[in-house]
């Protein structure tokens, strides 16, 4: 069963009096539980891609069906539910709260959901455990290494169950060693059975998923499998 | 039902948490707020306080009773016009109370200015009212100790004096004023009387409590030269609804008793509270505009900061807001969530200002009539959370519109 749907999608901005075509004609299926690199360099449209598989952004035109349901013409609060009920976001950046502590930062995507309290924070602390950061629940971002804060912020993706997980270079700010062991929790992660749909810009990096597509001046170059896929050692092996 | 408490809820947990971790910002932003609140809360309490002291002021005078006089109180009339009025003197009373039907009671009074003394003690620019004993009926007064002086005493011209409270609290500061021997002017007189408190300080010489009543035919006696026997009539209706019946029985009357014929204009007025409070009621009304007008402004500086505060906060979390919308916050969501944090900050500065007022308003009672009332402590709440809301709209709204995608790369 394929969880997104696209079809000939467009993507036009306006810059002043130019009209830019981040994406021309994107037509591409994501199934269930498949593990999905996007690839291409600066301007090739992935980001606009991503966006836009994110539910952040919808389509100038084309179509756009997530779980059968068309995307392109929900409202805010449509697109709002959906991010919060089916998507899990991974930024570069992590985004945390900065002045909350790991167990809310998890939380939050459950509030939005309009879960009771108690049941939020027990599901917030469970999630924190499977990303094995058992231990610091109440510790705030400034207090935690980088590899801690994405792996937060992973858990505040996984936290709601979603559809699929959206990294956005999620290894970006972080070093090799580090990256790899975030690559090894994804690993993990997409063994459950979750969908993950990565950006980067890094060959080796996608070499961790099933399927690469690269993008180029706003079309789908390539659309390939991976022969030889990377698979990290496990969290426990690298401990 | 419930989902919009529960999203309250977390609203205003998540703004108590932007409150507190920004303290000294917050509390910077309240200091606004909350010298507005005070101005406001203080200066409408300073109002009722004004209002309720010139009304019960008012009140002392007897809303029953008309005042015959030469001078009207409040005229558009040229006052050499009013100069020019023959005076009222003691035979046109005699015969105005003969002819009078409707009154409960009528009575002379002669006004003077006198230095009133007991010992080493002395008041000065007392209101001195000469009249009989039929005047105790024209008034409310309650005494504190002794009597209004007697028919006999009056007619008989004896030098028996009544004396105000604070005329009594000035010169006899143990409360022993009774049967005292004082000098109004150079004579003595005797105190048989002494009023309970009446009315408020703001009527100044006017209030009952500043003045000394004495026989008129002592005034006639010792102080006459000096005003010439010109006397107002005081009449007390039966009833305040008998006023206006009794106001025309007594215009006609007086009509009479000057001998006017039909054409010619009354030369005398007839005055009563109504011209008073509505005198009153102008004065008071300027001080409330002007008041109220300065306070509301310093509010509005408060929320003017706070809103310029709102906007620096909104774009500070630009990125936040950004993940927030990410991760599935509704634009409704927020827009609360800036609205709840600045009506938040207005309501504490509020609630902090309502005590400061209620507390300085309690310290200036001692020198300033004030008046705390319930209404004002709900003014104050509402006046916080509108000034939250008002000047966290635009900011908020700011906020709920912002797209994701540039919130979440912006730098």
């Amino acid at each position: 069963m394929n969880i997104i749907n696209i079809e000939h999608i467009a993507k036009i901005y306006q810059v002043g009096m130019e009209q830019v075509h981040a994406l021309r004609d994107v037509s591409l299926k994501i199934n269930k539980n498949e593990y999905v690199a996007i690839m291409g360099p600066s301007g090739s449209g992935k980001s606009t891609l991503m966006n836009m598989l994110g539910c952040l952004d919808t389509p100038t035109s084309g179509v756009y069906d997530f779980k059968g349901v068309s995307v392109s013409e929900m409202t805010d609060n449509e697109l709002a539910r959906i991010r919060n009920k089916e998507i899990g976001f991974v930024f570069q950046t992590f985004n945390l709260l900065a002045r909350s502590d790991a167990v809310h930062n998890v939380e939050l995507p459950l509030i939005y959901a309009g879960i009771p309290s108690a049941e939020r924070k027990e599901r917030a602390r469970q999630a924190l455990i499977d990303v094995g950061l058992g231990d610091r629940m109440h510790h705030k971002p400034n207090e935690l290494s980088g590899g801690q804060r994405q792996r937060v912020a992973i858990a505040r993706a996984l936290v709601t169950k979603p559809a699929i997980i959206l990294a956005d270079e999620p290894t970006g700010n972080l070093d090799s060693k580090t990256g790899e062991e975030i690559m090894a929790l994804f690993n993990e992660i997409h063994q459950k059975g979750n969908t993950i749909i990565l950006v980067t810009h890094e060959e080796y990096i996608a070499e961790h998923a099933m399927r690469i597509l690269r993008l180029k001046d706003g079309l789908i170059e390539k659309d390939e499998v991976v022969e030889k896929r990377f698979i990290p050692k496990s969290k426990e092996a690298v401990e | 039902m419930s989902s919009i408490f529960l999203e309250l809820r977390e609203g205003l947990a998540i703004a108590w948490r932007a409150i507190k971790t920004n303290k000294i910002r917050a509390t910077l932003t309240m200091l606004g707020i909350f010298i507005g609140v005070t101005a406001v809360v203080l200066m409408s309490t300073a109002i009722k306080g004004i209002d309720n002291s010139l009304q019960q002021g008012v009140s002392s005078l007897g809303s029953d009773v008309l005042y015959i006089d030469k001078w009207a109180w409040f005229s558009n009339e040229e006052w050499w016009r009013m100069r020019n009025r023959r005076n009222i003197e003691m035979e046109d009373y005699i015969k105005f109370k003969d002819l009078a039907k409707l009154p409960l009671a009528v009575a002379p009074v002669s006004n003077s200015v006198q230095t009133i003394k007991y010992g080493d003690r002395k008041v000065e620019t007392v209101f001195l009212s000469g009249s009989n004993a039929d005047y105790v009926k024209t008034t409310n007064f309650d005494f504190a100790a002794g009597r209004f002086y007697s028919e006999i005493e009056s007619d008989g011209s004896r030098n028996v004096a009544v004396i105000g409270s604070e005329i009594s609290s000035k010169l006899f500061p143990r409360g022993d004023a009774l049967d005292k021997t004082i000098k109004i002017g150079p004579v003595n007189y005797k105190v048989v009387g002494v009023l309970a408190e009446q009315g408020s300080t703001l009527l100044g010489a006017f209030n009952p409590d500043n003045q000394v009543f004495v026989p008129l035919g002592t005034v006639f006696k010792n102080f006459a030269s000096r005003h010439m026997r010109s006397i107002t009539i005081n009449v007390r209706a039966a009833s305040p609804e008998m006023l206006e019946a009794t106001k025309d029985e007594a215009e006609g009357i007086m009509r009479k008793v000057r001998g006017l014929a039909h054409n010619e204009p009354n030369d005398f007025s007839i005055n009563q509270q109504k011209g008073l409070t509505s005198f009153l009621d102008s004065i008071t009304i300027v001080i409330k505009i002007a008041g109220l007008f300065i306070t509301g402004l310093s509010l509005f500086v408060g929320a003017v900061g706070i809103m310029n505060i709102m906007f620096v906060s909104v774009k500070e979390r630009t990125r936040e807001i950004g993940l927030r919308k990410a991760i599935g916050a509704k634009r409704r969501t927020i827009l609360a969530q800036f609205l709840l944090e600045s009506s938040v900050i207005c309501l504490i500065g509020g609630l902090i200002g309502l005590i400061a007022a209620i507390l300085l308003s309690l310290m200036l009672n001692q020198f300033f009539p004030t008046s705390v009332q319930y209404d004002v402590v709900i003014l104050a709440i509402v006046i916080s959370l509108l000034t939250g809301i008002i000047s966290g709209l635009a900011p908020a709204y700011t906020a709920a519109k912002l797209d994701p995608v540039d919130a979440l790369r912006y730098e």
